[in-house]
């Protein structure tokens, strides 16, 4: 008797641990971001505590590039967004697609490369600089190539270097996330342009170092933006104003410390 | 109208010869139509063999190529970019994001359904004529040549069937082959890994044009096959 209930105790927490999205009641709003985020582990480690706070809530997250995160929020398919591409926000808040946008966080971008480090980035004194040794040597750079925020950036640089390799065959695009980039550039040897946290997750899994990092240019500053069009727009506001708040800054202040000695990101707050 | 119209975006990239449309079109035909002859290299000689003897333990091959018919693309795409890795077995070849690449990862899909097919279609020829070509004295060989003319609807059948995993297929060529673009030119971008990309940028428009198009191209190869079929059957 008690063997079977144990049984049939087991099967009704299998079945609900199966189907979370049947036996959890809630309601569930869509979160658009980064791949960043996503792939550094950090939406989960937020997403996970603010459903335990708010346990009316469900956050559904779809990663996609800035671009495309955006792009969603323009059509009401995410309610709310966090995204690091500035000039693209800027031009979305104009056209009254966001009710509010706030800084959340940054982290930091970097010039990777292989060893050695042929095109000397080492020793380049700002980014601008370090693209014009790795176009000067012709050696391959890996590009998202994918409308990301990173891609945008790395486009930024380039045109602030003065160079368009658009069209040079050591110019090469994958239009995939950041974590698919930087396995791809660490099997070729390529250099790229790559977020610290998604360089820092991956850091056991690639054979690529940091190169270049001290210029401020690099800072990569992340929003979170209620879109106007949201489905989900009460939940999409507690989750935004969560977020900034002290519970959401710290959290994201703490990320990382613990596995990586370092924190990944930079709370905006504290 | 803020949305493209994805068929009218489709014909547009077809009648003003897209460069950057044409030669996705061209390597996913390439690296289906490559895979595809190498899988019957593979898969034709086994399949007349498993079609044409019966031994004991041939139940065992049987359900290895029938299995290996289910195997998961995306399992051989895994399996072929730990292989050519730079720490893989055959890292020193360095053709990992190369078209190459991609060409080996689906060899194994397009050949245990050739192997499958043709074996089916060997199995079925009846007795009497095999019999008959031994009494006339056909060795081994020109036995296997005579069931491959009698098989002949059945390669194009298996043909049919190998376009159409290879041409669709998208994880095994996305993880071997990386969508990469060489200087803004495609190198191992294809139709499938095109439309992935598009729909992660948020170009719907663009995506559903690319879909159309590769649609468009299954029909057309199939107008051919098909009716190559039918004549060869008759």
């Amino acid at each position: 008797m008690t063997t079977k209930r144990i049984a049939l105790a087991c099967l009704i927490v299998l079945a609900a641990a199966c189907r979370p999205g049947v036996s959890r009641s809630g309601e569930t709003f869509v979160l658009a971001t980064t791949t960043s985020t996503h792939d550094s582990g950090l939406l989960h480690h937020l997403t996970a505590e603010f459903e335990r706070e708010h346990p009316a809530l469900r956050v559904k997250v779809v990663a996609v590039g800035s671009g495309e995160a955006l792009e969603l929020g323009r059509r009401g398919d995410a309610d709310v967004l966090l995204a690091h591409s500035p000039t693209q926000e800027e031009t979305f808040m104009e056209q009254g697609l966001g009710l509010s946008r706030s800084p959340a966080m940054s982290n930091q971008f970097v010039i990777s490369g292989p060893k050695p480090d042929r095109a000397d980035v080492t020793s380049a004194t700002s980014a601008a600089d370090a693209f014009h040794r790795v176009a000067k040597s012709r050696s391959e750079f890996l590009s998202r190539g994918d409308g990301s925020g990173t891609h945008a950036r790395e486009i930024g640089l380039w045109e602030k270097a003065g160079i368009a390799p658009f069209s040079e065959g050591w110019y090469l695009e994958t239009g995939q996330g950041m974590a698919e980039t930087l396995i791809i550039a660490s099997e070729r040897g390529s250099y790229l342009l790559t977020d610290t946290s998604t360089l820092a997750v991956m850091r056991d899994k690639v054979g690529l170092t940091i190169l270049f990092s001290r210029d401020p240019i690099l800072v990569n500053p992340y929003h979170v933006i209620v879109s106007a069009k949201a489905r989900h727009l009460v939940a999409a506001r507690t989750f935004a104003s969560w977020i900034i708040g002290s519970k959401g800054q710290a959290l994201i202040g703490d990320f990382g410390r613990r596995e990586f000695g370092v924190p990944l990101f930079t709370p905006e707050t504290g | 109208m803020s949305i493209p119209d994805p068929l009218l975006e489709a014909i547009r990239l077809l009648l003003e010869r897209d460069p950057y449309t044409l030669s996705v079109i061209r390597l996913s035909l390439q690296v289906s139509v490559a895979s595809l002859a190498l899988g019957a290299v593979v898969g034709l000689p086994v399949g007349i063999a498993l079609g044409m003897t019966r031994f004991a333990g041939r139940i065992g091959f049987l359900i290895l190529v029938n299995a290996a018919m289910g195997l998961p693309p995306v399992v051989a795409g895994l399996t072929i970019f730990m292989a050519l890795r730079n720490e893989g077995t055959f890292g020193d070849a360095g053709l990992l994001f190369t078209p190459s690449a991609m060409v080996i990862a689906q060899v194994p899909l397009a050949a245990p359904l050739i192997a499958g097919i043709i074996m089916a279609a060997v199995s079925a020829i009846p007795r009497d004529l095999r019999l008959q070509a031994r009494a006339l004295g056909a060795g081994r060989v020109r036995e296997a040549l005579m069931l491959m003319r009698e098989a002949r609807a059945s390669l194009l059948a298996a043909c049919i069937a190998g376009f159409g995993v290879t041409i669709s297929e998208v994880g095994a060529i996305l993880i071997t082959g990386g969508n990469l673009l060489v200087g803004g030119e495609n190198y191992t971008r294809t139709m499938t890994t095109a439309i992935v990309l598009e729909t992660r940028l948020g170009n719907f428009g663009r995506a559903t044009a690319f879909a159309l198009i590769l649609l468009a191209v299954i029909v057309l190869v199939n107008v051919f096959l098909t009716r190559a079929q039918v004549t060869k059957a008759q």
